[in-house]
């Protein structure tokens, strides 16, 4: 019941961000560059869920709370779903649907080559993500799934590549992601 | 619905009662060029594109164009002002207290003959103030159409009588971390920019009749977040060239180095003429994406041309020049 209700509040709790864009994008509160700002936030989104969906275990870890790992997929599911709001905003606003200039844009701005792979690797692990999957690959799944690790470093690289001078913030979300990789290789140093 | 609110608060009577005094003054002084040059107080509202001089002469000049405006909103809340923030929104917001007036000091020296410290309303006094409708292209790839009001640089230079060493210019943007809270370190010690900011122009740019120096944008005297009180428009160049808030103009006979040229080498040069065909390193530079309002469909995407479209004007003083290497 407990757990039912939390869940509940965690999906109410990962829909907000978007509800509050398309409000906002209404009644025009993003500013003068509303597209700009959409995709920025879109994909800040996808990279703050990446992380937090990272960030649960070791806070079962410290905390001695494993009801939280129960939602390491969901928030997996809600990043994979705002990077895809990314990507669409980015396609129709950016590219205006000319896909002719994709490969350019992906060649000539590294950045978006590293946010596209990152995109690339994350979809293997949306496929697998359902229970059935996990126990189809059995010891395969948690290999595979360490993938998330990698493109949590792509994301962040996509993010502080494409500033143009101000690195304070992209750079927090930098020590985020470096503090929970250190957790993880303590850990398995201390096994 | 934020416009709406904007649009309300265009200054009135009421709104000059309350103004510092030193912008009042400043602000008479303004309507009075303004009005001496032909742009009438009740063109304000939106007849500027009529007002404009004569479209033929203007055509080749270049001071005008047909192009729609980009809105009022989104020229005064879309700035690239990290003085304040390099949020774009931001600025607009904090600049609210930055109102200088006509007592602003701007210290002109180096190789010139008439070195010396003129406040604004000395400059106003020796120069014509006229309107400019003006496409800005960012080096992000955004753009605007911007109706600046302000004076020829030319003017102001022909008064201080440069030397014959004097090759270059150099502007500075004041220094200040009270007034300019993004001049302090971040949340994790970095200074976003060397300040103070730095800009240059060779003197036969500064001196082509495109260079303007803005003291208001769409009839009113230049907002904080837009470089208050004067700044530099250098039309063909991307935008990080023309300068904010100057308080020095300085005449060198080599050429200075430039804020953003030296803070990534490889990306910002000295010359940034807007060039479709030359790449920022991690960019395009083809297209550009045209601003007109703060909608959410208020943005097009639009081929960028040679010159940001001043190349009559313009590209006769690169002739010979490779322009990539020279970006």
């Amino acid at each position: 019941m407990y757990y039912k209700l939390s869940k509940m509040v965690a999906h109410i709790t990962c829909w907000l961000p978007l509800f509050y864009l398309i409000y906002a994008a209404y009644y025009r509160l993003l500013g003068a560059d509303p597209q700009d700002e959409m995709l920025h936030q879109l994909g800040l989104w996808a990279l703050i869920y990446l992380l937090t969906g990272l960030s649960l275990t070791p806070l079962n870890k410290i905390f001695q709370l494993p009801v939280l790992v129960k939602f390491r997929r969901m928030l997996g599911l809600y990043a994979f779903w705002y990077l895809l709001l990314h990507l669409t905003v980015f396609f129709i606003f950016y590219l205006e649907l000319d896909f002719s200039y994709l490969l350019d844009e992906i060649v000539e701005r590294p950045y978006i080559t590293v946010g596209m792979l990152a995109m690339l690797l994350l979809i293997p692990l949306v496929v697998t993500s359902t229970k059935s999957m996990q126990r189809r690959l059995g010891r395969n799944w948690k290999k595979l799934h360490q993938l998330v690790y990698p493109i949590a470093i792509l994301a962040i690289t996509h993010f502080i590549w494409q500033s143009k001078s101000d690195l304070n913030e992209p750079l927090l979300y930098l020590i985020w992601l470096v503090f929970l990789l250190g957790f993880r290789i303590y850990k398995s140093r201390a096994n | 619905m934020k416009n709406r609110k904007f649009r309300s608060s265009i200054p009135s009577l009421k709104d000059n009662q309350v103004t510092p005094e030193s912008l009042f003054w400043g602000r008479r002084e303004f309507i009075k060029n303004f009005a001496a040059s032909s742009v009438g107080i009740s063109a304000l509202g939106g007849g500027l594109l009529s007002a404009a001089p004569d479209t033929s002469k203007a055509a080749s000049s270049g001071f005008t164009t047909a192009e729609p405006l980009s809105s009022e909103y989104v020229v005064t809340h879309h700035n690239n002002f990290y003085e304040f923030s390099t949020s774009k929104k931001k600025p607009a917001e904090m600049a609210k207290n930055f109102n200088p007036g006509n007592d602003w000091k701007v210290s002109i020296g180096g190789e010139v003959e008439k070195a010396g410290d003129y406040t604004l309303e000395d400059i106003l006094k020796k120069t014509t103030i006229e309107e400019r409708i003006y496409r800005l292209r960012c080096v992000e790839a955004w753009s605007m159409v911007i109706p600046w009001s302000g004076f020829q640089l030319s003017q102001l230079i022909n008064y201080v009588k440069p030397t014959s060493k004097a090759k270059f210019v150099e502007f500075k943007t004041l220094e200040s971390r009270s007034v300019f809270p993004g001049q302090k370190r971040g949340s994790l010690g970095f200074h976003v920019l060397p300040w103070p900011y730095r800009e240059g122009l060779r003197m036969d740019e500064a001196m082509n009749p495109l260079t303007f120096i803005a003291t208001g944008v769409y009839g009113k005297s230049l907002p904080g977040q837009n470089g208050a009180p004067m700044r530099l428009i250098v039309p063909w160049k991307y935008g990080f060239k023309s300068i904010k808030s100057i308080i020095s103009i300085r005449f060198l006979d080599q050429q200075p180095q430039n804020t953003w040229h030296k803070n990534a080498p490889r990306e910002y040069g000295f010359y940034a003429n807007v060039n479709p065909e030359v790449d920022h390193p991690r960019w395009s530079q083809a297209r550009e994406r045209r601003i007109t309002d703060e909608s959410f469909f208020g943005v097009k995407k639009i081929d960028t041309t040679m010159f940001n479209g001043y190349s009559e004007q313009v590209a006769h003083m690169y002739k010979g020049m490779d322009l990539v290497r020279n970006f």
